[in-house]
């Protein structure tokens, strides 16, 4: 069972030993205790499946819990005690603003008030030498400040302490003896990365929520343990992988944006499963859209995102969180996107939603901004009568007079050339999106296929892969609850980084095989905890660059200790690859290595067989719709079909409109659909050149 | 408005898009860390008249007018006609391209239907040009470094290998400043392939229904927005160090019905040593302050920034003239907002922030001469330190942020592994924030010494240790920047070069922002708050704030 709780909705899903799925449920998230939702969802499926809480084997579990307590504001008191001299990291951070012309720009909350900033003396050097001791009596007169600012948590963060734990370790058992009852984040274990303001934010971040998450998880133990499950619960982590409840309470930072990350899971597990190499996710629900670029079935990972920020959608405006992600970019376009006009005549969407209360003006329920969700009702691509599978009355004079008011009369358009216009202009920033996080990412668009989901990605898949110069999409099964099915696909793993800088050429190998040993002891306890039995894989990397450069680049290591003889082929992967990305090597340039990766995981799931689709047999529509061709601008009839009804080798030439329970997906004039073996719809562009 | 025009829109967006994804290819691949850390580039898109349609938002402002005016003068001085499909054209002319030897800026036309429709543009601050190197010292351009006047870098593909193996031969760093080079040639490559698959996916032959609109769109919504402004003329002198005294900005601001024009009549000559600006840089700075306030949200192309006038007469320090040198150029263009808002400020005195540390805190840090005999460790740092932002109108100013550049500050522990350097301290620097209702920001205390048994070179060229930045509206000033070796040594002037012996401690303070308002008139729990957190002392709060002794 994978059970998703996000802010609006829990997802849950049931699969059988075959990894079949046997039954999904939406039920509405419950806020104040969210493992009431999670029980509603749980009993839901197992009714459904006729199935009890003994037979269940295994329960994954993600949780917005830990990113909204961030947002939200509702963790701990928390203190922050630093090197001395180095009080102000936080303040400090980069020195900059995030928005070139903001004159009246804010800077991010980081949590911790400079009033809660306490320091103690002792420092390391970025060797790792001690250059001063700790200061050990200072610590009473902290421990007193502590309390007198009611301090439930405290994050650590001395200087250059990846390279020497000691004097981190040292304060902890010191502080912990004076105050048992405070919760103590240490940087070295959160975040060994060098940079402090990063692993400071990181270490804050993870002290913050620490108290909150520990007793929700303990709460949702209970209460499953209770009604008899007696399988061990795993946690999704945001690098894609699950961990134990008791790691996740101990690390709950790793625990933020891992239901976005079950999305991604489920795309690479497709990739693998259809042999395609080269995948863009496209994940577009009710508020934002995410993409994510999968490559040799592994989702992008990075070793930072951000929270907190100032402005939701800017970059820099946040704070940084360094812990290894599955890196997806999140703009503001989703379903309930707002649509207006600015003072320039340009049509602008987002990152205002109308969320899903009170919702787009077509959903009747007092929305009376034009959304993107009501473009789509009025250019006809949602069918009134089957739309939530009728639960939900949609009403297309609200939407139609919602876009006249807010961006027809400014430009006096009707109110269909004001849906394409919305319509244009959020697809085209979603096409945007992707190619500048590809190109970010020295990657292409174009070559890829785009597996979409989530409850818009079906919809407005095509048009967004037109832009982006992508001719195949793929719509896998069950759409609407992604991220749930991504989460029984993940492996249990660990990831660590930790920083060691090093010159290619003068590598100290010795030392550097004790370090990553020392890595792969302690992600290997992590993950052995929730994987008792089975093989064990571990990845080994170096984030290589030359020397004056600030990119770095991800190079796999053999999966052993290291020898002389291995520079050589190091130092020629780093060429391949920075050549693959710059096109060309730069001959003579010294290479170094700040930071080093090693993860460890257990075997996922067996991949499910893909019977080959029979030969394909276009499927004649028995009901059509009037749509406004995205292509041609141009009023056409649409097929209609139900997805339930499509069969493995049917095909459907567009345009047309594939309905089913939680979404739509519309096949646009110039593609066509087809379903393959596993019963996954398959978007093809039927010709290159222009529109 | 018609359907086309949404269709005009979404081509827009898709240029701005287009020079964004430009810059951020050349920021990934540039060696030089001042574009790392700066995002020092700049990347943008032309019709074929030469008219700038789209230019990436990036780190420092000292691209923005300074492109649109080079690509028009490339474009002059090459024939429409003579070009080819391939050809990139290139100068580090500090009066045509960037103000400094080290910007290289490249143009290259694009061919549609083997006709040119337009041009793509960038350009990257390189390590190293020879001369002198990066500094003020050079007492003209000839001292400063190779100059390559406008000509072809590439021929139909091409490279031309004789002028790469000049720049090579004549920089300390050449591995480097070849690799910044082909990462130009690619950004404009880039851009120029993505230009022409967007007139292939919206079908059209040429920029001039798009380009009109662009520009005629930006052109409405800066004029509306100068409409709503008062009309007149008004004048402001800020008073900045120099190198070895005192230099007067003079500016005038007319706001006119369709345009602005800032004038720096009755500025202070150019001076000996490497600070004075070329008017295209000090164009940048000026206009992207004028620009903060006025029509913000509308991007940079021909039409938003033609209406922004800036003269100044030939040979005085905003306006230098060949052979002056230039190398430090962003020394005093950076202080040109406080000078424009100076101006500025009469007109609209409830949008305008007090004056701020504005110059950033160059630390550039070497190895000293004799260290390769010795068997020192071989370095070279540039590290960027920033102070306060003046107090806005309405908000306290921001502590220890770049403003008006947009860099980024280092972190210690990354510094601390790559050279042998050792920071002492790094924190605010209390009561340096001008008082107010809004307070400056604060500036920064750093303590920094060499880590190892060795001397250490510090080369300096900073401002506002002499003039601090001016409190506005009753605001009192901020903090002046302070230097000295250990702390009983002998302050340190703003310019100049410097030896760190062993064992010596570098005290380098950044000056605070000014304050905005009467300091008397700052609400009691604004006062509180900065009390309890440290930022001012009780005997400030006391004396400034609350007129106790």
């Amino acid at each position: 069972m994978a059970i998703d709780i996000g802010g609006t909705f829990t997802d849950t899903v049931l699969i059988n030993g075959t990894s079949d799925i046997v039954a999904t449920t939406k039920t509405p998230t419950t806020p104040q205790q969210p493992a009431l939702g999670a029980l509603d969802g749980a009993r839901r499926v197992l009714a459904s499946a006729g199935a009890n809480w003994g037979q269940i084997s295994g329960l994954i579990h993600g949780t917005t819990l830990a990113t909204n307590a961030l947002i939200e504001r509702r963790g701990a008191v928390t203190a922050t005690i630093t090197t001395e001299g180095f009080r102000d990291i936080l303040e400090i951070a980069y020195e900059r603003r995030y928005s070139q012309y903001a004159i009246n720009l804010v800077k991010p909350d980081l949590i911790v008030p400079r009033t809660h900033a306490l320091t103690i003396g002792g420092r390391m050097d970025a060797q790792g030498c001690e250059l001063s001791p700790l200061d050990e009596a200072q610590v009473p007169a902290l421990a007193a400040q502590l309390k007198a600012l009611q301090v439930e948590a405290v994050a650590i963060c001395l200087l250059h302490a990846y390279a020497n734990p000691a004097h981190e370790l040292r304060l902890k058992a010191l502080l912990a003896q004076e105050m048992p009852d405070l919760v103590i984040s240490l940087s070295h274990e959160i975040s060994p990365e060098a940079r402090e303001f990063d692993r400071l934010c990181t270490t804050i971040a993870n002290a913050y929520i620490q108290p909150l998450m520990a007793g929700y998880l303990a709460d949702f133990k209970a209460r499953f343990t209770e009604m008899g499950l007696t399988c061990p619960i795993l946690m999704m982590t945001a690098g894609g992988g699950m961990t134990t409840v008791e790691t996740a309470a101990r690390l709950p930072i790793r625990l933020v944006e891992s239901g976005p990350a079950g999305g991604a899971i489920l795309a690479a597990r497709i990739a693998q499963e259809t042999g395609e190499a080269q995948v863009l996710s496209f994940d577009m629900g009710g508020t934002t859209a995410k993409l994510c670029l999968i490559d040799d079935y592994r989702p992008q990972t990075a070793r930072k995102f951000e929270i907190s920020r100032a402005e939701r959608f800017i970059k820099g405006s946040g704070m940084p969180v360094r812990i290894p992600v599955i890196e997806m970019i999140e703009i503001g376009a989703g379903g309930g996107s707002i649509a207006r006009v600015d003072r320039l005549g340009r049509v602008q969407i987002g990152p205002h939603s109308a969320g899903s209360d009170p919702g787009p003006a077509a959903f009747g329920k007092g929305g009376t901004h034009p959304t993107v969700t009501d473009a789509d009702v009025t250019q006809g691509l949602i069918e009134p009568a089957r739309f939530a599978e009728g639960r939900l009355a949609i009403d297309p004079d609200a939407a139609a007079s919602a876009l006249t008011q807010d961006v027809g009369q400014h430009l006096n358009l009707p109110p269909e050339k004001s849906a394409f216009a919305v319509s244009e202009i959020v697809d085209e920033s979603m096409a945007s999106a992707g190619r500048m996080h590809a190109v970010e990412s020295g990657k292409d668009l174009e070559p890829r296929v785009m597996i979409a989901f989530g409850g818009n990605g079906p919809l407005h898949a095509t048009r967004v892969a037109r832009r982006s110069r992508m001719n195949r999409v793929l719509i896998p099964r069950d759409p609407g609850v992604g991220s749930a099915v991504g989460f029984l696909y993940a492996p249990v793993s660990y990831e660590i980084i930790r920083s060691r800088y090093a010159r290619l050429e003068t590598l100290d190998i010795d030392g550097l095989n004790r370090f990553l040993d020392t890595m792969l002891q302690e992600a290997q306890s992590v993950v052995r905890a929730g994987a008792p039995t089975g093989d064990l894989s571990q990845r080994r990397v170096a984030f290589m660059r030359y020397h004056g450069q600030g990119h770095e680049i991800e190079i796999r290591l053999p999966d052993r200790a290291l020898t002389q003889s291995d520079l050589p082929a190091l130092q020629q992967a780093f060429e391949v690859e920075y050549s693959r990305q710059f096109s060309r090597t730069v001959p003579g340039m010294t290479i170094e290595i700040l930071n080093w990766g090693l993860s460890v995981s257990s075997a996922a799931p067996a991949l499910r067989g893909t019977a080959n689709a029979t030969e394909a047999t276009d499927q004649k529509p028995t009901e059509t719709r009037d749509i406004l061709c995205d292509v041609t601008g141009e009023w056409r009839p649409a097929g209609l079909y139900n997805r339930d009804d499509l069969h493995p080798g049917d095909r459907v030439q567009g345009p047309a409109l594939i309905v089913e329970a939680q979404t739509t997906t519309f096949v646009s004039a110039d593609f066509s659909a087809s379903i393959d073996g596993p019963g996954n719809i398959w978007l093809t562009r039927k010709t290159e050149g222009p529109a | 408005m018609t359907q086309t025009n949404t269709r005009l829109q979404v081509m827009w967006n898709r240029l701005l898009a287009v020079v964004e994804e430009q810059g951020q290819a050349l920021i990934r691949a540039a060696f030089s860390p001042i574009v790392r850390e700066c995002g020092d580039i700049s990347a943008g898109i032309f019709d074929a008249q030469g008219r700038m349609l789209a230019q990436a938002v990036t780190g420092t402002p000292g691209h923005i007018n300074t492109m649109a005016e080079a690509v028009k003068t490339l474009r002059d001085r090459f024939p429409i006609a003579d070009m080819r499909p391939g050809d990139i054209y290139m100068t580090n002319d500090p009066w045509i391209a960037s103000g400094h030897l080290n910007d290289f800026l490249l143009m290259m036309p694009v061919f549609y239907r083997d006709r040119v429709i337009g041009f793509t543009s960038c350009t990257s601050h390189l390590v190293d040009l020879g001369g002198l190197g990066m500094g003020p010292e050079g007492a003209d351009i000839y001292d400063e470094g190779l100059l390559i006047p406008p000509c072809k870098l590439v021929s139909g593909g091409e490279v031309n290998a004789l002028l790469l193996d000049i720049v090579k031969a004549n920089a300390r760093e050449p591995i480097a400043n070849e690799g910044d080079i082909y990462a130009l040639i690619a950004c404009c490559e880039a851009g120029s392939d993505r230009l022409v698959q967007m007139m292939d996916e919206f079908g059209i032959s040429d920029l001039d229904a798009l380009s009109d609109y662009i520009i005629e769109t930006s052109r409405r919504g800066t004029l509306d927005a100068i409409a709503a402004l008062p009309k007149g003329t008004w004048r402001h002198v800020l008073k900045v160090d120099g190198y070895d005294s005192e230099i007067e900005l003079h500016a005038a601001l007319t706001i006119a019905e369709d345009h602005l024009l800032l004038d720096f009549n009755g500025t202070d000559r150019c001076v000996g040593k490497g600070i004075n600006v070329p008017l295209n840089y000090a164009t940048a700075y000026s206009v992207f302050a004028l620009r903060c306030i006025i029509g913000a949200d509308i991007p940079n192309n021909a039409g938003s920034l033609g209406p922004f006038r800036v003269t100044g007469p030939k040979g005085c320090i905003l306006n230098a003239q060949s052979p002056a040198p230039v190398a430090m150029r962003h020394t005093l263009g950076q202080m040109t907002p406080d000078l424009v808002y100076g101006c500025l400020s009469q007109v609209l005195p409830d949008l305008v922030p007090a004056e701020g540390a504005s110059c950033m805190y160059d630390l550039p840090l070497r190895h000293a001469p004799e260290a390769l005999d010795r068997g020192d460790d071989l370095f070279a740092l540039e590290l960027v330190f920033n102070g306060g932002t003046g107090a806005r109108p309405t908000l306290d100013g921001l502590s220890a942020t770049a403003f008006p550049s947009g860099v980024w500050g280092s972190q210690v522990e990354t510094t601390e592994a790559v050279a042998p350097v050792l920071f002492h301290r790094r924190e605010l620097r209390v009561d340096s924030g001008g008082a107010g209702r809004l307070r400056g920001g604060l500036g920064q205390h750093i303590e920094i010494s060499a880590s190892k048994d060795q001397d250490v070179m510090l080369f300096l060229s900073v401002e506002r240790v002499l003039n601090p930045a001016k409190g506005r509206a009753g605001g009192q000033d901020g903090a002046p920047g302070r230097i000295r070796v250990n702390t009983d040594g002998q302050d340190l002037p703003g310019k100049g070069e410097f030896r760190i012996r062993a064992g010596e401690t570098l005290i380098f303070e950044t000056p605070g922002g000014g304050g905005f308002g009467p300091p008397a008139e700052r609400a009691e729990d604004a006062l509180n708050s900065d009390l309890s957190a440290g930022l001012i002392s009780e005997q400030a709060a006391n004396r400034i704030y609350r007129g106790r002794s």
